[in-house]
């Protein structure tokens, strides 16, 4: 303390997967950490979010990054409140085309490090007999996983406190200080500072441009054994990354309890977080065709959340441009539970001026500045 | 395909009963919604032994004038539009106006032991009943509050039971006290005495509760705390009604404001049934726990509103001012005893759909907290059990609803919504 205003290694602000990743990385490292969460730990995108850990390929600094992390989200495969469940990830081909591209992403997945290859129609109805016929095959990824994600942020959490990391709950940063932050309630904290607030980001840093991008999910009964791998439509990447206004695409997952977790919609510019009836009816449709026995099966919930997502789709993990002392993770969009770990370490090597394990240039926050 | 209806009731109770014949009566097309494949809601649900009360076999000869959709349950809301689940399909339901008549469910308050096979609510033992499930030569031991609990252990004796008492948790003197205000009600009077009379010979302890039901896998003797100390019964069946608690979901859903002053929220309406939604009545339980009476008054006085007859609404409400005063007599006369809600332990299960104990929702002041840390009111009941129970014990209000309003098939709600007329 001096002068009234606490003094801090690093302020963590925002308690997502992401900010707990950070804090808890940093009060690992033997960091004086505080951590600011307005509203409970994991409730924003963290507790929408489907907690599919999964590689997507199709641009080499969002697989680095998601390699990367995956390889330390093993960590928490036996930590109960992670309810990790390595069912795998089956991408579904409905034609030729999407077969043939299977076998490219394969080949890529695996030239990455990580264990993936092309299955014929045969395998694909032996794997997942429920399929609506028709199918040509697809891609196994089977060291994939599904976890609970606001029960990791949690933990993570409660783990940084644990190492000494003090937890402001219920507390709002108001404002960006020159030397740190201060709160809703007029606290000043001094410290380098990272903003890890999600959707929030442009509350504190107008200057990084950030959209929501709003999801709706479904999750039935249980139904065990209906189900066994996380199947995603292969033409995934085409709702995930087109610019559309908005779009949908089949993408159901088997949770630990039995029940089906069912996505996936994608909606920029939706005024509220109100389920949309119109936007649930797209997204089913689109499950029904690729798996036609879910339509008897029993909705227990529905509900919405926002993406954090950037112009070019990947996060912003770096230096705040023009700043001091203050940095920035966020901008994870539909990855952000997947790259969490490995955003929060590559932050840290660039805290403390080291050469992070992968190339961090293409997630530089310096890329949009004007 | 989208059916209109001039005015939409959703429940066919008491309340939904009298809205239904009001709007009729106005020549109103009028469409009436239940999940239950008989009218009468719970209060006059049909008995398989005995023939149903008079006023409510009148009303539900008015169902003949309206149509009558059993078996049918609203999962969603949309613009002047009610997603509708039936054996066979989804129905799409337009109205011009719409009446909120959904009632109330019991309160479930926990206690150690209130899991175990043989432990039920006392509405919930008394439907039961009602339907055929065998009671007949079953040690039955009623507790709770209110004269509901009356109301259950007549039906249960009439349909064999072996009544082993009745505890009341409400002290004699507020007992008596209530006794005393009859005389100013004396159809009230009629009816408790006749209640008394098929009660004849079943004892009534006041001041008594169950603390614990005691039993390896089914329960097989209760623990009771009386004004004369603690005894252990054994019984076969114990049936607990702690008061009831509106069913505010659809109207939440539909964004009608509520009145959240007390434990349990009920829907805000003006006298003359209007929610704070433009075209939404609503009328009963949903609005505050009334009683029988107040019901068929409040949804008579819906269905002249929805109808658009103001006058005749308006005549109904001496009536109702009355019927609600006596509703305001029970809640003071059989307040909860505060030992009621230190009953569960850690060890007790609150959430029953999620196997989550009353120990793991220790610290957690808001319900969807709680609910992300230990999946407590992620199940099929949607929190209605142990979100009223959470609430009662003073931990934290209920979070608000999720669509669907009850667990639906998928394809219900992939059924295409109605274009928006201009």
């Amino acid at each position: 303390m001096k002068g009234g205003i606490a003094s801090h290694d690093l302020i963590v602000v925002g308690a997502g997967i992401v900010g707990a990743c950070c804090a808890d990385a940093a009060a690992a490292e033997g960091l004086r950490v505080t951590i600011i969460e307005p509203g409970p730990i994991g409730g924003g995108a963290t507790a929408a979010a489907m907690g599919h850990l999964v590689a997507m390929d199709d641009d080499p600094a969002e697989l680095a990054l998601a390699h990367y992390s995956l390889q330390q989200w093993e960590e928490f495969s036996d930590l109960q409140e992670a309810e990790f469940s390595r069912c795998g990830t089956l991408w579904v081909a409905r034609g030729e085309h999407e077969l043939r591209a299977a076998g490219q992403r394969s080949a890529r997945l695996a030239a990455a490090g990580i264990q993936a290859h092309a299955v014929d129609a045969k395998t694909l109805y032996e794997l997942e007999p429920e399929l609506a016929p028709g199918m040509h095959g697809g891609m196994l990824v089977p060291r994939e996983a599904v976890v609970y994600p606001p029960r990791v942020a949690r933990y993570l959490v409660r783990r940084a406190q644990s190492r000494g990391a003090q937890l402001h709950a219920g507390r709002r940063v108001q404002q960006l200080t020159r030397d740190g932050v201060q709160l809703d309630d007029g606290t000043r904290l001094a410290g380098p500072t990272l903003v890890a607030t999600g959707c929030a980001l442009p509350e504190l840093l107008p200057q990084l441009p950030l959209r929501p991008r709003k999801g709706h999910l479904v999750i039935t009964e249980r139904y065990p054994a209906l189900l066994r791998h996380q199947l995603l439509e292969l033409g995934y990447a085409d709702s995930a990354h087109g610019d559309a206004g908005s779009s949908v695409a089949f993408n159901v997952q088997p949770r630990p309890t039995g029940q089906i977790l069912i996505g996936s919609a994608r909606e920029f510019d939706a005024a509220d977080a109100e389920v949309s009836p119109v936007m649930l009816q797209r997204m089913l449709e689109r499950a029904f065709a690729f798996m036609p026995v879910l339509r008897k099966l029993q909705a227990l919930r529905a509900w919405t959340g926002f993406r954090p997502a950037t112009p070019d789709g990947l996060p912003y993990l770096g230096a705040v441009p023009g700043r001091a002392n203050l940095w920035v993770a966020a901008g994870h969009e539909g990855l952000g539970i997947t790259t969490a770990p490995g955003s929060a370490r590559l932050l840290l090597d660039l805290i403390h001026g080291r050469t992070p394990a992968i190339d961090p240039a293409p997630y530089a926050p310096s890329r949009v500045a004007a | 395909m989208t059916e209109h209806y001039d005015v939409l009731v959703v429940g066919a109770g008491p309340a939904g009963l009298a809205t239904a014949q009001a709007a009729a009566g106005h020549g109103a097309r009028v469409g009436v919604i239940d999940a239950q494949p008989r009218p009468g809601g719970q209060v006059w649900r049909h008995d398989v032994r005995q023939a149903s009360p008079h006023a409510a076999r009148h009303a539900f000869a008015a169902l003949a004038r309206v149509e009558w959709l059993a078996r049918h349950s609203v999962v969603g809301a949309e613009t002047q539009v009610l997603r509708v689940e039936h054996p066979d399909g989804v129905r799409l339901l337009g109205y011009g106006a719409l009446v909120l008549a959904t009632g109330a469910r019991e309160l479930m308050l926990p206690f150690p032991g209130w899991t175990l096979p043989g432990v039920s609510g006392a509405g919930g033992l008394q439907a039961l009943a009602k339907q055929g499930w065998p009671v007949a030569g079953k040690r039955v031991l009623v507790s709770g509050t209110g004269p509901l609990l009356l109301a259950a252990a007549a039906t249960l004796r009439a349909h064999g039971a072996h009544l082993l008492g009745i505890h009341e948790q409400a002290p004699t003197a507020a007992v008596h006290a209530f006794a005393r205000q009859m005389l100013h009600w004396p159809a009230r009077a009629v009816q408790a005495i006749s209640l008394r009379t098929r009660l004849a010979g079943v004892a009534y302890r006041c001041g008594s509760f169950v603390r614990r039901a005691n039993g390896d896998d089914r329960l097989q003797s209760v623990d009771i705390e009386g004004p004369d100390g603690a005894q252990q019964v054994e019984c076969d069946l114990l049936a607990t009604g702690y008061g009831l608690v509106p069913n505010v979901e659809l109207a939440q859903l539909l964004g009608c404001a509520l009145a959240a002053h007390d434990t349990h929220p009920h829907v805000q309406v003006d006298a003359l049934s209007r929610t704070s939604v433009a075209g939404i009545h609503a009328a009963g339980e949903l609005c505050g726990i009334g009683g029988l009476a107040a019901a068929r008054i409040e949804g008579a006085i819906a269905g002249h509103m929805a109808a658009g007859d103001l006058t005749a609404a308006s005549a109904l409400l001496p009536a109702r001012a009355r019927a609600r005063r006596f509703a305001g007599l029970l809640s003071t006369h059989f307040a909860l005893d505060p030992r009621l809600r230190t009953l569960a332990t850690p060890q007790t299960t609150i959430c029953r759909c999620e196997d989550v104990t009353l120990g793991e929702l220790g610290g957690y002041t808001d319900a969807r907290d709680a609910k992300l840390a230990t999946r407590c009111g992620m199940g099929a009941c949607q929190g209605r059990i142990c979100g009223s129970a959470l609430a009662e014990l003073g931990r934290f209000p209920r979070s608000g609803p999720r669509p669907p309003l009850f667990p639906a098939r998928l394809a219900t709600l992939a059924e295409a919504s109605p274009p928006l007329s201009d």
